[in-house]
C-alpha cells in the first residue's frame, strides 16, 4: 500500500519530535544514573535530596543551567566559539535518525514505528556524522583562544581520528558476516538462534567488539580515554571557556553519543532488538505485545551498555597521552586489520 | 522535491567556494571547504550514489579537513594580508576564468558516450557499485591502491629521513 507524500511527512514530523524528546531525556537520566552508580563504586549515596532517590535532580540540573549567566569571554573568536556546540550537540543527535529501536514491521500501513528512516547505507551515515562531530570540539578549543582549550582540542582531535580508523575497520567484521550495511539487516541476521547467532558469540567478533569498546571510549571522550577534558591538567580541556547553557550543550552532546554508541553496540553485537531466543520460539500472538517486548529488549541492552561504561570510569584511571596513541595505532589498528583477514578467510572456508 | 534540493545544495556549494576565496583567515577558509564538500556529498546522493555520498563526508569532510582544521589550528596562522595583485590580473582575471569555464563547459557537452548522469529516484546500491569496482575494473582499482600504498611508503620514508637525520646534527 502506497502513503502520500503528506501522510509520510506527518508520521516522520512525528517520530522525529517522540525520537529526540525521549533521547533528551534519556541523556538526563543517564547523567543521574552516572552519578548515582559511580557513588556506590565510590561507597556514597549520590545525588538523594531532590526528589524520590534524587530523581528529579536531573530536572533541576537542567533548570540551574537554562538560568546560569552566559558569560562569552572578550578575545574568543565568536563566530565558531558559537557555532562550536551547536555541531557537537547537532551531530549527536543526529545519528540516532538512522537507528531501528524495534520491530520495524510494527507500524501502522506498512510505515515503520520504531525508526526514523531505514538507510541502505545506515552503518556508514553513523561513521560519517561521529567524523563530522570533531569539528565542535575542535572549533571550541581553538575559537576559546586559552591554551588550555587549545590542548584539550588538539589532544581530542588527533584522539578521534586515530581510533576512528580502529572503530571503522571492527565494524568490517559485522559488515562482512551480514553483507549489508543497512542495520536491520544486521540486526535480523543475528536473530536466527538468538543468543547463539549475536555476532559477539556465535559470530565469533568478540575481538571486533573489545576493538569497538575501546575505540567507543575513546571516540565519546570517556574514562579511561578522556584526556581532552582531563580535569587535573587542563581545568577541562576544550569546554574550558564555557559557560550556562552552552556548556550543558557540550555536555548533553557527550551523553548522546554515549547512548548512541551504545545502540551501535546493541544492534550490531548483541542482536539488537530480538530477544536472547531470537527465532527459536515464535512471536508472541499478540502484535502489541511483540512491539513493546522487542523495544524492552533493545533498551535492556542499551542500559547494560551504559551501565558498562560508568563501571569502567568509576573503576579505571586515566591513560597517559603516548599510551593513548601508541595503544591506538600498534595494537588496535593491527588487531582490527587480522579480525577482518580472519572473518573473511572463516567465511570463505566454512 | 529533487530539483529544489538539487538547486539548494548547488548553491550551498558555490556559496561556499566563492566565501573560501574571498575569506581573510585560514579557518573560514577551512571551513567553507568543508561546505562544499558536504553539500558535494549531497549532490551525490541525489544522483542516486548513496555510497559515494558516505564516503564522501567519511573521507573528505571527516579525515581529510578534520587535518586542515588540525594544521591550521596547530600553526595559529593569523589573518592573510589581502594583497591587490598585479593590475593585469585584476583586468584580465575574471573574464579569463569565465572563457576557460564556457570552453570546458562546451567541451564536456560535446563530448559523446561519457555516460549520463541524471537526478533521480533510483539509488545505486553498495552491491551495483562493488560489482563495477572489483569485476570489471578490478585491475585499474588494485593499481590505484598500490600508488596510494607508494605514496603511503614515500610520506614514511621522508619522515624517518627527517628523526635519523637530528641525533647526527647534535
Amino acid at each position: 500500500m502506497q502513503v502520500s507524500f503528506l501522510q509520510f511527512f506527518l508520521w516522520s514530523l512525528l517520530k522525529v519530535i517522540v525520537v529526540t524528546v525521549v533521547l533528551l531525556m534519556a541523556v538526563a537520566y543517564t547523567v543521574l544514573l552516572e552519578r548515582k552508580l559511580v557513588g556506590r563504586i565510590q561507597n556514597r549515596w549520590g545525588p538523594s535530596r531532590v526528589g524520590p532517590f534524587g530523581l528529579l535532580q536531573p530536572l533541576v540540573d537542567g533548570a540551574k543551567n537554562f538560568l546560569k549567566e552566559d558569560l562569552i569571554p572578550a578575545s574568543v573568536y565568536k563566530p565558531l566559539y558559537l557555532l562550536a556546540p551547536l555541531i557537537s550537540l547537532a551531530c549527536a543527535l543526529i545519528s540516532i535518525a538512522v537507528i531501528p529501536f524495534g520491530e520495524p514491521s510494527a507500524g501502522p500501513r506498512h510505515l515503520d514505528l520504531f525508526e526514523i528512516s531505514n538507510v541502505n547505507i545506515g552503518l556508514l551515515v553513523i561513521l560519517g556524522i561521529t567524523s563530522i562531530g570533531v569539528y565542535g570540539i575542535a572549533l571550541a578549543g581553538w575559537s576559546s583562544n586559552n591554551k588550555y582549550s587549545l590542548l584539550g582540542s588538539l589532544r581530542s582531535s588527533a584522539q578521534l581520528i586515530s581510533y576512528e580508523l580502529a572503530l571503522g575497520l571492527s565494524l568490517v567484521g559485522v559488515v562482512l558476516r551480514a553483507g549489508s550495511l543497512n542495520l536491520r539487516v544486521i540486526v535480523e541476521q543475528q536473530a536466527e538462534k538468538g543468543i547463539a547467532t549475536w555476532n559477539i558469540f556465535g559470530g565469533l567478533q568478540f575481538i571486533a567488539f573489545f576493538i569497538y569498546l575501546m575505540a567507543a571510549y575513546a571516540e565519546t571522550n570517556r574514562a579511561p580515554f578522556d584526556l581532552p577534558e582531563a580535569e587535573s591538567e587542563l581545568t577541562g580541556g576544550y569546554h574550558t571557556e564555557y559557560s550556562s547553557m552552552k556548556f550543558a550543550m557540550f555536555f548533553m552532546a557527550e551523553y548522546a553519543n554515549m547512548i548512541t554508541v551504545g545502540c551501535v553496540a546493541t544492534l550490531l553485537f548483541l542482536g539488537g532488538w530480538t530477544s536472547p531466543w531470537g527465532n527459536l520460539l515464535g512471536p508472541v500472538e499478540n502484535n502489541l505485545v511483540n512491539a513493546l517486548l522487542s523495544v524492552f529488549w533493545f533498551v535492556a541492552k542499551v542500559f547494560c551498555f551504559l551501565f558498562l561504561y560508568v563501571w569502567v570510569r568509576g573503576t579505571l584511571p586515566r591513560f597517559r597521552y603516548d599510551q593513548l596513541m601508541n595503544f591506538g595505532w600498534r595494537y588496535l589498528m593491527p588487531l582490527a586489520i587480522l579480525n577482518i583477514v580472519g572473518t573473511s578467510l572463516w567465511l570463505a572456508y566454512r | 522535491m529533487h530539483l529544489i534540493l538539487f538547486l539548494l545544495f548547488a548553491g550551498f556549494c558555490l556559496a561556499g567556494a566563492i566565501n573560501l576565496l574571498l575569506q581573510t583567515h585560514p579557518i573560514n577558509s577551512a571551513l567553507s571547504l568543508i561546505v562544499v564538500m558536504t553539500s558535494l556529498a549531497v549532490l551525490y546522493l541525489l544522483l542516486g550514489a548513496e555510497f559515494l555520498a558516505a564516503a564522501q563526508i567519511i573521507v573528505y569532510s571527516g579525515a581529510i579537513m578534520v587535518l586542515f582544521v588540525f594544521v591550521v589550528m596547530l600553526l595559529n596562522a593569523g589573518r592573510e594580508e589581502r594583497t591587490l595583485g598585479s593590475r593585469a590580473a585584476r583586468i584580465v582575471g575574471l573574464p579569463a576564468v569565465v572563457a576557460l569555464l564556457a570552453v570546458l563547459a562546451t567541451l564536456i557537452l560535446h563530448i559523446q558516450g561519457l555516460g549520463g548522469a541524471a537526478i533521480s529516484q533510483g539509488i545505486t546500491t553498495t552491491e551495483d557499485l562493488s560489482r563495477v569496482l572489483f569485476h570489471e575494473l578490478l585491475l585499474p582499482f588494485e593499481v590505484t591502491s598500490v600508488l596510494i600504498l607508494i605514496a603511503i611508503l614515500g610520506a614514511v620514508a621522508l619522515a624517518r629521513h627527517g628523526n635519523g637525520e637530528r641525533p647526527a646534527a647534535k
